[in-house]
């Protein structure tokens, strides 16, 4: 009987059932402009740009030049290279905020989901509390009282999004611990902790890295909006979102200067979302064959 | 004395005695185990036969310490398994293990099956990755499956039978005393539940296990088992050699299931089911013998006394007031 | 093809494009069934017999294609409108799948789910919809009906489902009833309950059904005919008493004999048939079983054998090999 197991195999050597779903042109273009931000961003010191903060007042608002290649804003300054700091600052905060609910509400929702109980109700109870905080006043109050800063408006936001991600990973966790790999391995004695690294966290991982890069494109926006209303990042630093901003004001004059920094929040935001969606479908493992 | 009426062989591998399991569900309970005992000698197979919400299920688990125990003991080569925590508990489980009914989900699908199959040994403390190898291919080859094609592969590239050997695999790595298998063939395909069901005889003798086989189908446990204990609503019903059982059973619960079994035989007309209706729920069992409700036998008596497990013929028990023999 | 034949499957075959190539399902398969009789479709999973069910239905995924016949009371159901389909539906043909999980609506009451089939198929008025879904329920043996019509799917047992699912399938009197795996998710004792049910509800009926299942002791007692399928063909056909005790293919042999039976001792070893299924996106060039079969031969691998006449009337089986069983029977 051995044997003939055996030659039964040679099907899988020869078509490994592993179905690599064609990424699409869409998602190489979006990969392609994250990368591109990205790089321009953490490149941006050493790259032969103007100094975004030097402002030529004799040459406000010029529109695109050899010299400004995308013209300058209502201040003189080199709209390219504001457009590259500014970058910076929305990836900054687009990446940590959603960084610091992945970790804390992730780690939080494994550990309800799989403990359940008292421990359970209690952190699904704090998080219903932290929802119910209306967050733009959570925002604004915070940073009246401790400061307007980047790093305030990060962990602001951070602590913000921390409920969702705890949400994703109990729901996951929650599927999970009931299945029979889980009781496979307490009934080998592992341990909670290997459980919960080995088994739970290479499932729950991908899930909540896929929202995760959701994550990114909506505090982007967040902080953008935040900015734009003055409330976000304090000047001189600039966001995109501060950019489109101070923008409104040239609107008639040179809408470019609101227009250019908002194309590239929506297009950095929409390559988020492709490369997040995607990833997620790939990424669904097959329980089982057809 | 319950141990006395039980008594299997001079040393049981494992003795349940008395096991109560519950669990609670929005505000109410159900009695998944109600005072279970049974022994289990050293290279013997005890099938446990019941249908869905009998507790079987449960009972293997709890045997195990995967579910909470509300009163009782199991007692597994002379030591308490119920009384154990920690680092002790631990050690036990190496010796017992547990092979599940459906075999994609026991396998973490995002995990290689040389890491699942090795996952015993890592947390048995087995330090040396050549030596886990080494057992990991010997381990799967026995199972007939080919190492080299196997181990880095993923869970849902493989069939369900051939998902059931790697669970095999895993749990016969550490080479156990004592596997409890949980309806390991109930969800393959006929062809494939002979090939596993042979499989695991052929395990036993050469691992010199002892196993305790939980299904729903009585000519599959039949197939395998020295002893069979019938179990409904989270009772004994019936408990005897497995040939003597299903030729002369003695609880009209036993005899329901052996008529229902399904005859591949045309002359064998089917017959019109005698008990009626569908198991109560164990939230609320009837009172005294659990199987009145269905049993044509049933009476006052029946509805008053719970009965207890007593001999009715060599080596075969029966937990009914008005037994067919 | 009988012409009196109530359903007439005519070279169906049923294509489904994956990943990895075509996969074809079923492969050119011919059915006849007549009114009141039943048929009992046995296989493996993977063997084609849900998707030959579904393209009998009409209810086969988007992407499947379907070639072939389906003639149903004299029409091609292929060819048929979705309108004309969808007026056949429960007055004509019926069907009751595995799962009644799934199968019936979790959100919506089993009355609901009764009448909403009455009201749109027999256009009956609210109670006289209610009226009778009352008597279905107690024809499939719920007790205390009434009640019961305002309750939810989860307030019943599975065996109970089952019978609520087949409630709503009889419930326009269909001509014609798929069974598809009806009890294989239920306890022996309710299953030996459903089955008897439908075996009653038939008779009463006089309903033709085709019973789905891979259990041959299910189909043993309760079909007049039997047909076995392997990767995607049927592989033999026969009246029932015939097909157990003259089977010809080897495959139906080795599958009889791979069940556990009642009255072998324990730890007898079963003859278990090595090796899998073959992979329905590559198939073989010869018979789908050969790698299997202990009689194959080189003309089996290389060269499919079609469906032949045996001796007695109305057997069929594709083998090259076929076994000469007559188990004290002459031939």
């Amino acid at each position: 009987m051995a044997t003939l197991e055996l030659s039964v195999q040679e099907e899988i050597i020869a078509a490994p059932v592993k179905q690599t779903r064609r990424l699409g042109t869409l998602f190489w273009m979006a990969v392609g402009w994250i990368v591109l931000v990205f790089a321009l961003a953490i490149f941006a010191p050493v790259l032969p740009l103007s100094s975004p903060t030097d402002m030529d007042m004799l040459d406000r608002r010029a529109p695109f030049s050899a010299l400004h290649w995308l013209g300058t804003d209502g201040l003189g300054r080199d709209e390219l290279a504001r457009l590259i700091y500014g970058a910076r600052i929305s990836l900054l905060v687009g990446l940590c905020a959603p960084a610091i609910g992945l970790t804390v509400g992730g780690a939080l929702g494994m550990l309800a989901g799989y403990f359940r109980g008292r421990f359970e109700s209690l952190s699904v109870g704090s998080m219903d509390v932290l929802l119910a905080f209306p967050p733009l006043i959570l925002t604004l109050a915070v940073t009246a009282f401790l400061g307007q800063s980047v790093f305030n408006l990060t962990c602001i936001l951070g602590i913000l999004g921390i409920p969702t991600f705890m949400r994703v990973a109990r729901a996951a966790t929650l599927t999970l611990a009931r299945r029979e790999f889980v009781i496979a391995a307490q009934a080998l004695g592992a341990t909670h902790a290997r459980i919960l690294l080995r088994e739970l966290l290479p499932n729950v991982a991908l899930p909540s890295l896929a929202f995760f890069l959701l994550g990114v494109a909506v505090f982007i926006v967040v902080e953008g909006s935040l900015s734009f209303l003055g409330f976000g990042v304090p000047p001189p630093i600039s966001s995109w979102g501060s950019m489109i901003g101070e923008g409104r004001e040239s609107l008639d004059v040179a809408p470019r200067l609101a227009f250019l920094p908002a194309i590239a929040m929506f297009l950095t935001v929409l390559s988020f979302n492709i490369v997040g969606d995607t990833i997620r479908a790939i990424t669904d493992p097959r329980q089982g064959s057809l | 004395m319950m141990q006395e009426v039980m008594r299997a062989a001079s040393d049981p591998l494992l003795k349940v005695e008395n096991l109560v399991v519950e669990y609670v569900v929005g505000q109410r309970v159900v009695h998944a185990v109600s005072d279970v005992s049974l022994q289990i000698a050293r290279g013997e197979t005890l099938g446990l036969v019941g249908e869905s919400g009998c507790g079987k299920s449960t009972l293997g688990r709890a045997v195990l310490r995967l579910r909470p125990v509300v009163s009782g003991r199991v007692i597994f080569d002379g030591e308490d398994l119920t009384a154990m925590q920690g680092e002790a508990l631990r050690k036990m489980r190496r010796r017992a293990q547990l092979i599940f009914q459906d075999p994609i989900a026991s396998l973490n699908p995002r995990r290689r099956i040389g890491d699942i199959v090795a996952e015993p040994l890592v947390i048995a403390g087995y330090d040396d990755a050549g030596r886990r190898q080494q057992l990991v291919y010997e381990v799967l080859s026995a199972v007939g499956l080919d190492p080299a094609l196997v181990v880095d592969r993923l869970p849902h590239e493989f069939s369900g039978g051939q998902c059931q050997r790697i669970c095999i695999a895993r749990a016969l790595v550490l080479n156990p005393e004592f596997i409890i298998c949980d309806e390991p063939v109930s969800a393959l395909d006929v062809s494939i539940r002979a090939q596993i069901l042979n499989l695991l005889e052929e395990m036993k003798i050469r691992f010199g296990l002892t196993l305790l086989f939980i299904a729903h189908d009585l000519a599959v446990v039949k197939a395998v088992s020295d002893r069979v204990a019938v179990m409904y609503l989270g009772r004994l019903c019936e408990v005897g050699p497995s040939e003597q059982l299903f030729t002369k059973p003695a609880h009209p619960y036993t005899e329901l299931l052996i008529e229902a079994i399904p005859v591949p035989d045309p002359d064998v007309r089917p017959a019109e089911s005698v008990a009626v209706g569908e198991p109560p729920s164990p939230i609320a069992p009837p009172s005294g013998c659990r199987f009145r409700t269905r049993c044509p036998r049933a009476d006052q008596r029946c509805r008053d006394e719970v009965p207890e497990l007593r001999p009715v013929a060599p080596g075969q028990y029966a937990a009914c007031h008005h037994p067919l023999t | 093809m009988n012409d009196a034949a109530l359903l007439s499957v005519e070279d169906v075959a049923v294509d489904l494009p994956t990943p990895r190539g075509n996969l074809r399902a079923v492969d050119r398969v011919d059915l006849a069934l007549g009114a009141g009789r039943t048929l009992g479709i046995v296989g493996e999973s993977g063997c084609g017999k849900t998707m030959l069910s579904r393209a009998i239905l009409q209810l086969l995924p988007k992407k499947a294609r379907l070639t072939g016949r389906v003639m149903f009371d004299g029409r091609d159901l292929a060819r048929c409108s979705a309108e004309g389909l969808r007026k056949l539906r429960a007055r004509s043909l019926a069907v009751v799948f595995q799962d009644p999980m799934t199968s019936l609506n979790p959100v919506l009451t089993i009355g609901t789910q009764l009448t909403e089939t009455l009201l749109e198929h027999l256009e009956l008025d609210a109670s006289a919809a209610r009226k009778r879904a009352v008597e279905l329920l107690a024809a499939v043996g719920i007790p205390e009906p009434e009640q019961r019509l305002t309750q939810y799917p989860h307030q019943f047992s599975g065996g109970m489902r089952q019978r609520v699912a087949i409630a709503i399938a009889l419930s326009c009197e269909p001509k014609l009833l798929i069974a598809d795996e009806p009890t294989t998710a239920l306890d022996v004792t309710i299953q030996a309950q459903i089955l008897d049910l439908l075996a009653r509800e038939q008779r009463r009926r006089h309903m033709a059904m085709i019973l789905i299942t891979h259990d041959l002791g299910v189909v043993a007692g309760r079909t007049d005919e039997v047909a076995v399928m392997y990767a995607g063909r049927i592989v033999e056909r026969a009246p029932t008493p015939v097909l157990f005790k003259k089977m010809h293919m080897p495959y139906t042999e080795a599958l009889l004999a791979a069940i556990p039976k009642l009255e072998a001792a324990p730890h007898t070893p079963l003859p278990a048939i090595s090796g899998r299924p073959p992979d329905p996106t590559r198939p073989l060039a010869g018979c789908a079983f050969s790698p299997r079969c202990r009689y194959a031969s080189d003309r089996c691998h290389s060269e499919k054998p079609q469906l032949a006449q045996a001796e007695a009337r109305d057997h069929r089986y594709a083998c090259f090999h076929p076994i000469k069983l007559a188990a004290g029977v002459d031939a």
